[in-house]
């Protein structure tokens, strides 16, 4: 437990009105996450992980059931209704990132927190070539030297494989895997000690799919990045994990190693998710 | 016909195109925009006697700070005679009653269009530029509260990556007039619309520099001796418009030190002369050098 980057503490989000008081006759044991007496959406609920230096963890569970809120909330696009999370890079974790303001929030995501969209043009600006998108990044953290700025954005694009013949191509020309390369070169361009990965091969072809999640695995292994997947595919979650949570009506229902998860789960949900995976 | 003149007196409310209370209010937001170099100071811009676009923001600002013992020059393109500069020269010198010149040397006050003066300018001096687009971030980012976000946190990631495509298209960076800069280590401001021969001049100015915007409501400010300094990479330095060819007054070379900033008047053969910008400063030059009779000065019609 000392030796982690992201802490995340009895995380909570709600939509609509109302506080705590909303999540009572919500979770998986009412089978649904809608409030019965106020209407309310509980996104995610009583939400807890660390993530260590070089461990990538899962969250995986179907559409509606929370795991894109609590990444939503960990990178600061939403707010979080209740709970902490915490960075060990930031004031070595004493500071609950949901305190800071929006601009403060903004200033992580250029060095200390990455995330790595599900849809390209959330991350990237299309219009943009590949290489000025990894600049954006950079100038955003102060690099000034036009030189160095190519030289660091050829090698990210080298190590994602794109090949540097494109590099002043704008993004919008190139095909949904490679965007996602450049993606993953922007996010780690700064070396940001937690990377957020939202469906990352979500809507790639099976083989192009294979090749980002074959790259992913390798840059986690390498650059010893604390990362956390989000992803409705075990496929996905096996291939890079090793621990993961299984989300149900904005709860995690079970958690474990990957592998054992996959073998032998325990909850009703996750033998039913297991199941419809492996056919 | 009525001119400006007789139509300020007819009006017994006032004798000024602008009235006094829109006076004091431009030049509250012209102080504020002093105390806060390079920041974009929203104003109720009124509605001038002339259209949006030919200088109604600076022609505001002119006729809010200047008194009635200073002395105005209006130029416009480096020229006092051009159409726009003259009738804007004769809307102030019938407003506010006060002397017009064309040397810049003798002006207090120097509304301005695309030109800072060939002449350095001292302390005491106000240089009004008439500002057609005064953000310059607009290329980037279309969303005005985007843009509020990004000047408020310093974010100009993207006004780099502009400069970084533009150098990887072209090899340099193309941009000429709105050169941005930096004011004062904080804000981006654009210098429209001087072309990037005249950026220089701006930087630790010993003249207040008031930049504004009719159209779009804004006014922004370079207080004396303030740092302006051009957006460039340390490995790209920031260069000037170069000087293709001789002066048709021949005082300005590329071969020499050139001191001044030359435009071309394209012929139909093709072929092209270069001239002094300045218009006022080189015939000066000339009259110096012998090369024109001091009669020629007085030309211009104030």
């Amino acid at each position: 437990m000392n030796d982690w980057a992201l802490r995340v503490q009895e995380l909570g989000r709600i939509y609509g009105p109302g506080g705590a008081e909303c999540v009572a006759g919500t979770g998986p044991e009412f089978g649904r996450s809608v409030s019965p007496t106020t209407g309310a959406v509980v996104g995610c609920w009583d939400i807890g992980f660390h993530v260590s230096p070089g461990e990538a963890l899962g969250v995986i569970g179907e559409s509606g059931s929370g795991k894109s809120t609590v990444m939503r909330c960990i990178a600061g696009d939403q707010q979080t209704s209740t709970g902490r999370i915490t960075l060990r890079s930031v004031d070595d974790g004493a500071t609950d990132l949901g305190s800071l303001t929006d601009s403060e929030r903004r200033a992580l995501r250029i060095d200390q927190l990455a995330v790595v969209y599900q849809d390209p043009s959330e991350g990237l600006d299309l219009h943009v070539s590949a290489g000025g998108n990894i600049a954006d990044r950079l100038t955003a953290a102060g690099w000034r030297h036009f030189g160095n700025i190519r030289e660091r954005a050829a090698e990210l694009l080298a190590r994602t494989e794109v090949p540097l013949d494109r590099m002043d191509d704008p993004v919008a020309t190139f095909s949904g895997g490679m965007r996602q390369r450049v993606q993953l070169a922007k996010a780690l361009a700064n070396r940001p000690p937690v990377l957020l990965l939202d469906e990352p091969t979500t809507g790639l072809d099976a083989s192009v799919a294979a090749g980002v999640l074959d790259l992913i695995r390798d840059l986690l292994e390498e650059t010893g990045v604390a990362a956390v997947v989000v992803s409705h595919d075990f496929n996905v979650i096996e291939t890079l994990t090793r621990r993961c949570l299984v989300m149900h009506h904005g709860r995690v229902v079970e958690e474990g190693l990957t592998d054992q998860l996959l073998e032998d789960p325990q909850d009703a949900y996750s033998q039913r998710l297991v199941g419809a995976a492996r056919g | 016909m009525s001119s400006i003149a007789t139509l300020v007196q007819a009006d017994p409310r006032t004798s000024r195109v602008l009235d006094e209370t829109s006076k004091r209010e431009i030049r509250r937001a012209t102080l504020t925009a002093l105390a806060i170099p390079g920041y974009q100071v929203p104003f109720g811009s009124r509605e001038m006697p002339v259209a949006r676009g030919w200088g109604s923001g600076g022609l505001q600002i002119t006729l809010a700070v200047v008194g009635p013992t200073n002395v105005v020059k209006v130029y416009d393109q480096g020229e006092d005679g051009g159409v726009n500069a003259a009738n804007l020269r004769r809307l102030v010198r019938d407003s506010e009653g006060v002397a017009t010149t064309t040397d810049a040397r003798e002006a207090d006050v120097i509304q301005t269009r695309h030109r800072v003066p060939e002449d350095a300018l001292g302390e005491g001096q106000i240089l009004v530029l008439q500002v057609p687009v005064p953000e310059p971030l607009r290329g980037v980012e279309r969303d005005m509260n985007e843009l509020r976000r990004m000047h408020a946190e310093s974010d100009y990631a993207r006004m780099w990556v502009s400069l970084y495509e533009d150098v990887v298209r072209n090899g340099v960076i193309t941009r000429t007039t709105g050169y941005p800069c930096t004011v004062d280590d904080r804000y981006v401001i654009a210098t429209t619309p001087i072309p990037r021969w005249d950026v220089p001049k701006l930087h630790q100015a010993p003249h207040i520099a008031l930049f504004g915007a009719g159209r779009e409501k804004r006014i922004y400010a370079i207080p004396p001796f303030t740092d302006v300094v051009p957006l460039t990479f340390d490995d790209i330095p920031f260069e000037v418009e170069e000087v293709a060819a001789p002066c048709r007054c021949g005082l300005v070379s590329p071969d020499g030190a050139a001191d001044a900033y030359l435009v071309e008047l394209p012929a139909q053969d093709g072929t092209s002369t270069w001239v002094c910008s300045d218009a006022d400063w080189c015939a000066r030059r000339r009259v110096d050098a012998g090369l024109l009779e001091a009669e020629s000065l007085q030309e211009v019609e104030l």
